[in-house]
């Protein structure tokens, strides 16, 4: 068999140059936006809709060819191949905000103190500063903050996303089993838990900045909770969004027990996220 | 074209399409990695412009030409566009030139994603270079980006901010399409044993990006929340800490520098053993050091911060596990000498630029090793001894490995020979050139002469003057590879399809230049 048969070599990708053009206006805007100019905003939408309309068209475009029947085994393992590769480079990107999480903790919270080599640095600079966690350093920056509890909306977010792991994987069953309503109502299921989840970090969010004044700028507490927190927040909603399209597909008869990547790809990223969350729950809320 | 089941008609034709449209949607790998090459071209003579600012202002004492702000602007800037416009993207253009048709693929796995692999990068670039023209200028901090000293600079450097974030987008692309290829594409027969070693040294490379290219885009995030959204990771006053910027930075950072030198020891292990007639000594043995070498990268990066304030055992630590990269790194040089040992050699000009290679990266090895002595960095650390060393290790060493391969490979792509002669001038010139440079810096800095400075005490004053000379010789000759390689695309004598006497791989066996689509056939692999 000639190689250029097998395997799908695309032509003339036009979505490429603008994803590109809606990056650059998304992310020149958000800058021009922190040096105060007032017309950046508008640059960031246009850069944002884009993006939108990239992903539509991309995305369209690979769901058309799949469903044509395009794709053989050997596509389909350079998806698989790619999205794993992905996972494993959000998993790095978070692993800098666990890192610097416990770079705080262990290190330079425990110096600031004064043990270690940081005698002078106590004694000088920060005297009578004491190392206890929750902390927002020596300067207390951000004044009095409460800290956010494990035990009230986390533990039963926890409950939410562990569930949705289970939901998912009973879609996934439904769907090579070739049961479409178990596979719709499974996705359903997920879909609704994820979006719970994602209002309920909301709800906290806003117990935290309105009722424990703990905010982005309370010390590094405040600081690792919110980046942590909000990035994985961030990675549920897209997750929970690539489900919507995977239900959207799945009604429309989409997917076969033979030919379903894109199903299992947000799958891999749901259970992805909710790995993330786990790490989030013990270290971050809990101890 | 190559669908099973069609649904576009019109793109039944197995040519490019015309006009610039070819050039924006293309998803060849070969009008890819031509991209890539390009565009590093022209970024390694934006940064080498930026160079030859740093060598005018250094060629006497005193401040002649620049204010010190727009020195520090010009170091920042050189270094960023130097390693994240030219050397990283050259080696992805060699990568995506080569490295499907080394394993017989039909293209890269991703194509489309390909594409938009590169076509990040002149956005990114441009919205970098842009900063120049607002309010502060440019960054000016060092391309190390340490808080809080960044944090202070003008308009720019939330546009710095994220045209790091989207080169690393475009690196983590890239990178994944290159293990995706070389793990799926590979035409039957080729092991993972039989691959050419820049097939190798790229796959790890690849990882290696993967997972280092988050970390920076972690490390500038926690900046830009820093300096706009009042987080305090790098502020002591709220708990935080400016070494940890360190500790994250160079978790990236010395990865980085293998990422900058690993595909540059594949390109060597080819061209060696073409020119000496022999194969490759120790193949196996090259695999499995390049494996070490990456790993060890992970567990050696503060020893670039050996005197920012660390425990006793970690400077201890990461002074013996940063000595140990030269025991692979040894196996490396040995193994290329030995490929050498009684070869039938001749010296055309990518023999020329690889055996530069070996014995001038050698040497900035071995000022690596100096720099890894905890107690003696004491005093090399921020000096221009440091300058020296990296220049060696990145000039003398990658870019030229990146020489070489144009050299070696430009009759391939082109199907024309360059003029030997003018490759050797540009090779000789070069070399004096470059050693003239960078080599009286060692003496500077172990005179204590710091780095990132527009001035000095009068006493460097000679060794700048000769360091600045050959700066211009060497960034002249640049000008003069820039000639040649435009000479050779547009004519020159027909290359064969073998080109070199010695060669071997998949690459020698198709036309020179290759058709559009390169192995409509699956080759054999012997």
């Amino acid at each position: 068999m000639s190689l250029e048969h097998a395997y799908y070599i695309p032509h003339d990708a036009k979505w490429p140059i603008v994803g590109s053009i809606g990056l650059t206006l998304l992310l020149g805007g958000f800058a021009a936006q922190l040096n105060g100019s007032s017309a950046a905003g508008m640059a960031m939408l246009v850069g944002f809709l884009v993006l939108v309309y990239m992903m539509f068209g991309w995305f369209g475009e690979v769901i058309d060819e799949s469903e044509a029947g395009t794709y053989t085994k050997l596509e389909d393992v350079s998806f698989r191949m790619g999205m794993a590769w992905f996972i494993f480079s959000e998993v790095m990107f978070f692993a800098v905000f666990f890192g610097a999480l416990y770079y705080i903790r262990i290190f330079s919270l425990p110096w600031l103190s004064g043990e270690g080599a940081g005698v002078a640095t106590q004694e000088f600079l920060w005297k009578g500063f004491e190392n206890v966690w929750p902390s927002n350093g020596p300067a207390s920056v951000g004044g009095e903050y409460e800290k956010m509890g494990p035990w009230g909306l986390p533990a039963i977010n926890t409950l939410i996303l562990l569930t949705s792991g289970v939901t998912v994987t009973w879609a996934h069953w439904g769907l090579v089993a070739n049961k479409r309503k178990q596979l719709i109502m499974g996705l359903a299921a997920t879909v609704l838990l994820g979006f719970i989840f994602v209002g309920l970090q909301a709800l906290e969010y806003s117990h935290g900045y309105n009722e424990l004044n703990l905010t982005l700028g309370s010390g590094v507490y405040g600081s690792t909770f919110y980046m942590l927190t909000g990035f994985h927040g961030f990675h549920v909603t897209v997750g929970a969004i690539m489900l919507t399209v995977m239900l959207y597909r799945s009604m429309k008869g989409h997917f076969t027990p033979e030919n379903h990547f894109a199903f299992e790809a947000a799958a891999w990223y749901w259970h992805f996220v909710d790995v993330v969350w786990l790490g989030l729950f013990i270290f971050v809320y809990w101890l | 074209m190559a669908t099973v089941i069609d649904t576009h008609d019109d793109h039944h034709d197995h040519g490019p399409a015309s006009g610039l449209m070819r050039w924006v949607t293309t998803t060849n790998h070969k009008d890819i990695g031509t991209l890539y090459l390009l565009f590093s071209l022209i970024m390694f003579m934006v940064g080498g412009a930026m160079a030859m600012v740093i060598r005018l202002e250094l060629f006497q004492p005193g401040l002649q030409f620049v204010d010190p702000s727009f020195f520090n602007q010009m170091t920042t800037v050189h270094a960023l566009v130097m390693i994240f416009g030219a050397v990283m993207p050259a080696f992805v253009g060699l990568a995506n030139w080569m490295l499907p048709i080394m394993v017989g693929g039909p293209d890269m796995a991703l194509p489309r994603m390909n594409n938009w692999s590169f076509w990040i990068l002149p956005f990114a670039f441009a919205m970098l270079l842009g900063t120049f023209f607002m309010d502060g200028g440019a960054p000016a901090g060092g391309w190390t980006i340490y808080p809080p000293l960044v944090l202070q600079g003008g308009d720019g450097f939330p546009f710095m901010i994220f045209a790091i974030h989207m080169m690393g987008i475009s690196s983590v692309m890239g990178a994944i399409n290159v293990i995706v290829t070389i793990l799926n594409m590979r035409a039957p027969g080729m092991t993972l044993m039989k691959m050419p070693l820049f097939v190798w040294t790229w796959f790890i490379t690849a990882y290696l990006l993967i997972a280092v290219m988050p970390v920076l885009a972690g490390a500038v995030t926690m900046l830009l929340t820093d300096k706009f959204f009042a987080t305090t990771f790098f502020n002591a006053a709220g708990g935080g800490d400016p070494v940890l910027f360190q500790h994250i930075f160079w978790f990236f950072g010395h990865p980085e520098v293998y990422i900058l030198i690993l595909p540059a020891f594949g390109i060597v292990s080819q061209i060696i053993p073409t020119f000496a007639r022999k194969p490759l000594f120790g193949y196996s043995s090259m695999v499995y050091a390049t494996s070490s070498i990456a790993f060890l990268s992970f567990i050696v990066w503060a020893h670039h911060m050996f005197t920012v304030g660390m425990p006793l055992q970690g400077e201890l630590f990461f002074m013996y596990a940063t000595m140990l990269i030269a025991v692979p790194t040894g196996v490396k040089v040995f193994n290329w000498i030995s490929t050498m040992w009684k070869g039938s050699m001749t010296f055309e000009t990518p023999m020329l630029f690889a055996i530069g290679f070996v014995i001038m990266f050698t040497i900035g090895g071995f000022s690596g090793l100096m720099l890894a002595i905890a107690p003696a960095d004491f005093q090399y650390h921020d000096t221009y001894f440091v300058v020296a060393h990296f220049h060696y290790v990145l000039v003398t060493g990658a870019i030229y490995a990146i020489m070489a391969s144009v050299y070696y490979w430009i009759p391939k792509w082109t199907g024309h020979m360059y003029s030997e002669k003018m490759g050797q001038w540009h090779f000789w010139i070069s070399t004096v050139s470059v050693n003239v440079l960078f080599f009286p810096q060692h003496f500077l800095g172990l005179a204590g002469m710091p780095r990132r400075i527009p001035d000095y005490s009068v006493q460097f004053a000679e060794f700048n003057m000769w360091s600045s000379i050959g700066g211009f010789v060497f960034g002249l000759s640049q000008v003069f590879f820039c000639y040649i390689v435009y000479k050779t695309i547009k004519g020159g004598e027909k290359a064969t399809d073998q080109v070199w006497e010695g060669a071997e791989g998949l690459e020698w066996t198709l036309s020179s230049p290759p058709p559009y689509h390169s192995f409509t056939e699956a080759p054999e692999v012997k």
